[in-house]
């Protein structure tokens, strides 16, 4: 693809203003790193770092239907979310293979559903081609956001100087709608990071004077590059990487967003109730490297003579100094065994998730 | 962007710097930065021996995984093995502290002056 196709969010300008280096992204261009992954990671795990995050698609269902078409698409039993309450929820084909994991923000008329940027359209179809059947409207609101995320033990602080909505009644996973800096938003107390933080839905048009008001008032800009490690550490799944297609939620352990009990069913129920009732068909662990070496997405996982698994992610944890990551591999597997880092075998040991997490107050 | 007048290069981002029969190799600083910060550097046992053009390693950043292709053939005479601990100083001193392997040269591969590796960097913005 041609630099000139990529896509560019409402912050393309701050971002080449702010140093940044722009790559392609799902089709975006979209700034993987500022200062350095390493400084960028560190501002967010001890002050407050800011991400653009708008490439991400916003799905609405609104009418009459739109509660059974949520419940009918995602893993989650979303009648349990309250008005201002969102939830993390897998996408499955029947099959029980994932099509996207997403957030649902239950709102006081209408559904919203966060979508990965490299999904979609994918997403969007597949919503549609589901719920023809209900009264329902889904509505692509993608271009109609853009969406900051500030994430960091400072990040509270700083929203609060923009926004007379009490930022500290939000609890973690709620939001409210409201104002920052004078023009609508909303505004949610969730991340990717690991950290205490916010994502801040608003107007395009208004994204970038919003973006240098927190800059300007110490937050860090933050890339892609970042945002992985950052997720990594903190035991998030990013689709692609832990979850796919051949990957149902019970595989990658998002259990915990998976409802098998719920009462009107969703799309790949049957099968993730079988795969429960019989057996995981693949688990998700987190591991350290103990040689030397950096473990990487694809390599390969094998229990000193057979091929076992394969890591789905990994990196030189920032926080810890570690080489970390997270595989995919067989029911069986205990906690040694081998990772092949370019031909050569290096042994790793399964860890507890997350990796890192954050002293609360 | 620093380009040394002294070394020679190849368009695969490495420098040469050859003093009697030895050539001391690293990745310039256009490499390094592009790169980011450096976190592992796998190197050679000292004594194999490589032609030009040959993968001797890999140099890893938070992000990105990167080959290391030597720009002479020969037997490696010495491995930089403070990059172990500190593979920071490939940032932070690419054509100094941040060497990574010297090699007793047995022949050379197509390397460039200065001017000519300007040139690339020039066309690959």
């Amino acid at each position: 693809m041609d630099a000139k196709d990529l896509r560019r969010t409402p912050l393309y300008e701050e971002h080449k203003e702010a140093g940044a280096r722009l790559v392609d992204f799902a089709g975006w261009e979209m700034p993987v790193q500022y200062a350095g992954i390493k400084a960028e990671h560190e501002a967010v795990r001890t002050r407050a770092g800011l991400f653009d995050v708008s490439h991400m698609g916003e799905a609405v269902f609104l009418g009459p239907d739109a509660e059974a078409a949520v419940q009918r698409l995602v893993t989650r039993d979303v009648s349990r979310l309250e008005t201002g309450q969102a939830g993390y929820a897998a996408v499955c084909y029947e099959s029980g293979g994932t099509v996207d994991d997403v957030l649902v923000y239950r709102r006081q008329d209408d559904f919203l559903i966060v979508v990965n940027a490299a999904n979609r359209d994918k997403d969007l179809a597949h919503f549609r081609e589901n719920v023809s059947d209900l009264d329902v409207e889904v509505a692509d609101e993608s271009d109609d956001w853009a969406l900051l995320a500030l994430q960091g033990p400072d990040a509270e602080g700083i929203l609060q100087r923009f926004t007379e909505a009490d930022l500290s009644k939000i609890r973690y996973y709620r939001f409210v709608d409201g104002e920052v800096d004078g023009v609508p938003a909303i505004i949610s107390r969730t991340g990717y990071t690991g950290e205490d933080g916010f994502e801040v839905f608003i107007r395009p048009d208004d994204a970038p004077g919003l973006w240098r008001k927190l800059v300007g008032s110490g937050a860090e800009p933050v890339g892609l590059g970042a945002r992985d490690t950052l997720r990594l550490e903190a035991g998030m799944c990013l689709y692609g990487n832990e979850l796919d297609a051949d990957t149902t939620p019970l595989d990658a352990g998002i259990s915990f967003a998976v409802h098998l009990d719920k009462e009107l069913r969703f799309i790949g129920q049957g099968a993730l109730l079988l795969e429960d009732a019989e057996g995981l068909r693949k688990k998700l662990v987190g591991f350290e490297i103990e040689g030397r070496g950096i473990a990487r997405h694809g390599h390969t996982v094998t229990d000193g003579a057979e091929i076992v698994g394969q890591v789905t992610s990994g990196t030189l944890s920032p926080t810890l100094g570690r080489a970390i990551g997270l595989a995919l591999v067989e029911p069986e597997v205990e906690d040694r065994f081998t990772v092949v880092i370019r031909d050569r075998p290096v042994p790793a040991i399964a860890v507890p998730l997350p990796f890192y997490k954050r002293d609360r107050k | 962007m620093s380009v040394p007048q002294d070394l020679r290069y190849t368009k695969s981002h490495e420098w040469v710097r050859t003093e009697d029969g030895v050539a001391t190799v690293g990745i310039t600083d256009h490499a390094q930065e592009e790169l980011g910060d450096v976190v592992f550097v796998e190197l050679p046992e000292s004594g194999a021996t490589f032609e030009a053009g040959d993968s001797f390693g890999v140099v890893e950043s938070v992000k990105a995984v990167s080959d290391l292709y030597t720009p002479v053939g020969g037997e490696v005479v010495e491995i930089n093995s403070t990059l172990e601990d500190a593979p920071e100083k490939v940032n932070e001193d690419p054509y100094g502290e941040g060497w990574i392997i010297k090699l007793r040269i047995s022949g050379e591969g197509d390397l460039l002056s200065a001017t000519d590796y300007e040139k690339v960097l020039e066309e690959e913005e």
